[in-house]
């Protein structure tokens, strides 16, 4: 998944990319900040070279592997993974023994011995910092074993076992004895939640899920039927939709969660297998033999980063993490300077890349002014129309330094493709894909006047763009290039069978060719960007779009339905922190309203919805006399929010004595705890159930925070807190460490054992089942309240008209959970806020500044190129059988029923070429691959006597 | 890079190259600002590049 960012990010003009570097120093002021660098030297110059892997082949030197957490060895000269961006190979000093051979190697000459570490400056205008986090080093735990007993690992290990590109190539394997395990422990908290031996009290908030997903891969991979139990305190799978991963696994799969306190782990020395010795939750102390141990280790800040801090001059919070206020969730204490990812706080990957963006959003907010003052563009020749002239092919053969040199007879495959049709030039190069390459094959194209280039080298997942766009800086249309991949599909499968890959390459290049006289001039469609953004829903979330929006210099329409601003959180008071919400809404609604580029339209019903990205109409009916507005806009957010869900458990609505935690907030806002002699909380309340399988969240920080105000305001008030698991995440766990210190009582019961709640003249009863003392509690309260779940607003009719997807729940479908948390996936529309899921004011705050960021990314072009690659109908022959209507996953193939023909517009087709695929008639063709493209390839290959 | 001549600057600096600091990178650059993304480390990549699996939709994380 994270590739195609890395190849993005690689290949971006406007990405700088610097590595093997750390900031000594950031001066001067918001806007304007002048960095000093200090870059440590690699010893092996990045941009000469290749990647070959020639260096790390002779190097005579072997070093711990620190990519597989030291399970196993590299070279002294190494790159740390194959899809290593930049593909670059560096040396470590500290183990090589300065021996020459890979400088006598490199053919590429970027080995530097004399290479030095040096001073760098930069001027930015704004600094990001995410610096990241590491695993807890359990070292000094000595009661769990580890370095101890070798097959007692960290979590980061593990998944370095189960990694394909691990140190046992994914398969399981115990590293004592490269044994299959038979039975693995997963032991919780390592490093998080514990204040007492190593310090970090905070939760992790990612290792209750990476633990599950281990067990669920380990499982895949194991032979047999492998056992696997996680020892836990609670599990806290807090995320949208992560409650079914979990339930899954319990249920289905059989992963054991094991409630308990882990006392000690010792080895049977004979067979390497590994004693947990435990205390379970009444109480009793037990043992259980596992062949395997792994300890989830923590997320913590590394040493590097509070040196980072104190030279920026950014405070750090008690646990070093980035200091920030709940309203400004990626502001450092320092202007100018922003934090995301984990260095903000514990978190996991969409969460990181959520904040990512909404530190963008902040970052290019400051700066936009200067937009466009600082990036790089290539201005490109104009086309020559090459479509009335005859094939003249010109193909490139790589030696890739030696990976396909050395086993492929590459001047032989050269002189084969000089007698193909339509060849006029030929030519082979050490690596193609060097810029002195580059720069050879457009003095070719002009000189032999070539029409169509193919190369054959490596994959065109990496390396088709860029030669598309040698292509096009000599005026040649980009489509009219081909590849063979003689390296990863011939020379590294083939390596012992040298005459074998050659005829092979041979035969790759002929089926390119024959393609490559076939290919067309195809035009990109380019349409307009409109300028303005439309925000549905004027909560805390749609607020902060619009706001984050309309400071980048853009045009924003925010609808709220209701007639005020605010939505949900104006039921709400104070974040757990001691943010006040009021005073903040108060703020956020002002800066909205009196905001020159936003335009709030209250009282505001979607009714008709029409086009695509970049250009939008959305019709609306304002306030109680339906006037109507057409409003024309480049993308949409969509804020819609959430609300809480009324319960229909436990007596609420019978008796005014059982209340929810919103209602217990405005209780203690206006009167205080002081009348209060016992509360009950009940957690999970329309959570976790068969209705809503999902965490809400929200509600276990609710019910502390609303238990911490009643144990500051009267200590005497007895407080009960009935859960099924506390899920206090990240920093709020200290605040459930509070609660706890304060008295509060928190009894855990299972879900088909729930308390009892009865009415009578003297207050409220309740019964709860407790597993400690192994019998029944009754507990009598004069206030009963329910730690009620969220809900999503009711968006059907909306969605209806816009076409939006959303899951069972009712909460809108991003583009992909993990990468694209806040992109729908419709191009153009984002998301943000509780109309995504369950979220705290922080996060949705966060999320919504992301959304900004997100949409900005299209706002701030004028116009928008769309591939060329798309589907295309012959309405002549077409039968109008509607099977491509049906079978295409973005519902692009409409049928015209005024004009009978079937539509495809190539604005929004994704060109997958599945509706080309099942025309049964083949009237659809699909750009770049239609079928006499692909089958000349067929008919290639055949030619040659197979 | 950098403006030397007006007070505002169009580069913004990313410290770190995960999964968090690439993003960053990304949107910016994306919405025309000119990123210098900065790691200590000989590749960009962080944490996630070192992951095998991810929850809860089971994708390779590389």
């Amino acid at each position: 998944m994270i590739s195609p960012k890395l190849v993005e990010v690689g290949r971006h003009l406007n990405v700088n990319i610097i590595t093997n570097s750390e900031i000594k120093s950031v001066e001067g002021e918001p806007g304007n900040f002048t960095v000093t660098l200090v870059n440590h030297p690699r010893y092996i110059d990045p941009v000469k070279c290749t990647g070959c892997g020639e260096c790390a082949r002779h190097c005579p030197v072997t070093a711990v592997n620190s990519y597989n957490k030291g399970l196993d060895e590299r070279r002294a000269a190494f790159i740390e993974y194959p899809q290593a961006v930049p593909l670059a190979f560096g040396i470590d000093a500290d183990t090589c023994v300065g021996c020459g051979l890979c400088e006598n190697m490199c053919v590429a000459k970027a080995i530097r011995y004399d290479d030095t570490e040096r001073e760098s400056t930069l001027t930015v205008g704004s600094v990001i910092l995410a610096s990241g986090s590491q695993g807890y080093d359990p070292s000094s735990l000595d009661y769990l074993g580890y370095g101890k007993f070798a097959n007692v690992v960290t979590s980061e290990e593990f998944e370095r076992i189960l990694s394909a590109s691990g140190p046992y190539r994914g398969h399981l394997c115990r590293p004592l004895d490269r044994e299959e395990p038979k039975k693995i422990a997963w032991l919780q908290c390592v490093g998080s939640r514990d204040t007492n031996k190593c310090g970090n009290g905070y939760c992790s908030s990612v290792c209750c899920m990476y633990a599950v997903k281990e067990a669920m891969i380990a499982k895949e991979h194991a032979h047999c039927d492998l056992d696997c139990a996680i020892f836990n305190m609670d599990i806290r799978t807090f995320g949208k939709d992560y409650e079914k991963y979990y339930l899954r696994a319990k249920d289905k799969d059989g992963v054991r969660f094991i409630k308990s306190r882990v006392h000690t782990v010792t080895e049977v020395p004979e067979t390497g297998d590994l004693i947990v010795r435990f205390v379970n939750e009444a109480g009793e102390i037990l043992e259980e033999t596992f062949s395997m141990v792994v300890l989830s280790v923590g997320l913590q800040v590394p040493e590097t980063s509070k040196i980072l801090a104190q030279q920026l001059g950014i405070e750090l919070d008690k646990y070093n993490f980035a200091l920030t206020d709940p309203f400004t969730p990626v502001s450092t204490s320092r202007e100018g300077v922003y934090t995301c990812g984990v260095f903000q706080g514990p978190k996991d990957i969409p969460g990181s890349i959520t904040e990512a963006s909404a530190a963008a959003c902040a970052a290019g907010s400051d700066l936009a002014a200067a937009r466009g003052t600082d990036t790089k563009f290539i201005e490109m020749p104009d086309q020559q129309d090459v479509s009335a002239e005859t094939p003249r092919i010109g193909v490139f053969v790589c030696n890739c330094g030696i990976n396909i040199g050395g086993v492929v007879n590459v001047p032989a495959v050269t002189e084969y493709a000089a007698g193909l049709p339509y060849v006029v030039y030929t030519d082979h190069n050490l690596f193609t894909c060097s810029q002195d390459t580059q720069d050879k094959i457009k003095e070719k194209i002009i000189e032999y006047k070539l029409n169509r280039v193919v190369v054959a080298s490596c994959s065109p997942k990496t390396h088709e763009q860029m030669f598309m766009e040698t292509l096009e800086a000599c005026g040649l249309n980009r489509y009219l290039f081909e590849m063979a991949n003689i390296r990863n599909q011939n020379s590294w499968i083939h390596s012992k069978t040298p005459a074998i890959a050659t005829q092979k390459a041979k035969d790759l290049v002929r089926m390119a060719v024959a393609r490559s006289a076939t290919l067309k001039q195809l035009k990109e469609k380019v349409i307009s960007v409109n300028k303005q953004a439309l925000v549905i829903g004027g909560g805390v979330a749609g607020m902060n779009a619009a706001l984050g929006l309309g400071k980048q210099g853009f045009q924003v329409a925010l609808l709220e339905k209701e007639a005020e601003l605010g939505g949900f959180s104006r039921k709400l008071h104070h974040t757990i922190e001691g943010g006040d919400i009021r005073a903040y809404l108060n703020k956020l609604v002002s800066d909205v309203t009196s905001h020159d580029k936003i335009e709030v339209l209250t009282g505001a019903r979607v009714v008709d919805f029409s086009g695509y990205k970049g250009n939008f109409t959305t019709d609306v009916m304002l306030g109680s006399n339906n006037e109507k507005r057409t409003i024309k806009h480049g993308i949409i957010i969509v804020a819609t929010g959430g609300k809480e869900y009324t319960p229909k458990e436990y007596a609420y609505g019978q008796d005014p004595r059982v209340v929810t935690q919103v209602q217990l907030g405005d209780i203690l806002e206006e009167k205080g705890a002081g009348d209060l002699s016992s509360v009950v909380m009940i957690q999970c309340v329309g959570s976790r159930n068969d209705e809503n399988i999902n965490c809400s969240r929200i509600c276990c920080q609710n019910a502390v925070k609303n238990a911490l105000i009643i144990k500051k305001q009267n200590p005497e008030t007895n407080v009960f807190v009935l859960y099924r698991d506390i899920r206090t995440y990240g920093l709020m766990e200290d605040f459930y460490k509070e609660a706890r210190n304060l008295g509060v009582i928190f009894i855990r019961f299972e879900s088909e054992n729930p308390p009892l709640v009865e009415s009578s003249p003297d207050g409220m009863m309740v019964t709860i089942r407790d597993h400690i003392l192994q019998r029944n509690l009754e507990i009598q309260a004069d206030l009963v309240c329910l730690s009620a779940g969220m809900m999503a607003e009711d968006t059907t009719e909306l969605c209806g008209i816009m076409k939006f997807n959303r899951n069972p729940e009712g909460y809108f479908i991003e583009a992909h959970v993990k990468l694209r948390p806040v992109d729908m996936p419709g191009d153009g529309i984002f998301l943000c806020g509780t109309a995504h899921g369950p979220k705290l004011i922080t996060e949705a705050i966060a999320q919504a500044q992301a959304a900004a960021s997100r949409a900005t990314t299209f706002l701030s072009k004028s116009e928008i190129k769309l591939s060329a690659i798309t589907a295309h109908v012959d309405t002549e022959h077409c039968v109008k059988c509607l099977t491509c209507v049906r079978s295409c996953p973005f519902n692009v193939p409409v049928f015209n029923t005024e004009k009978q023909v079937i539509e495809i517009d190539e604005a929004i087709c994704h060109g997958c070429g599945i509706c080309a695929g099942v025309c049964p008639r083949e009237t659809i063709q699909l750009n770049y691959y239609e079928n006499d493209q692909i089958l000349c390839k067929i008919d290639a290959l055949l030619a040659g006597g197979m | 890079m950098g403006s030397v001549r007006g007070k505002t600057s169009g580069s913004v600096m990313v410290v770190g190259a995960g999964i968090a600091g690439m993003q960053a990178s990304l949107d910016l650059a994306n919405s025309d600002y000119y990123v210098h993304l900065v790691d200590k480390l000989p590749t960009v990549g962080g944490m996630m590049a070192r992951l095998d699996k991810t929850f809860p939709t089971n994708d390779c994380a590389m």
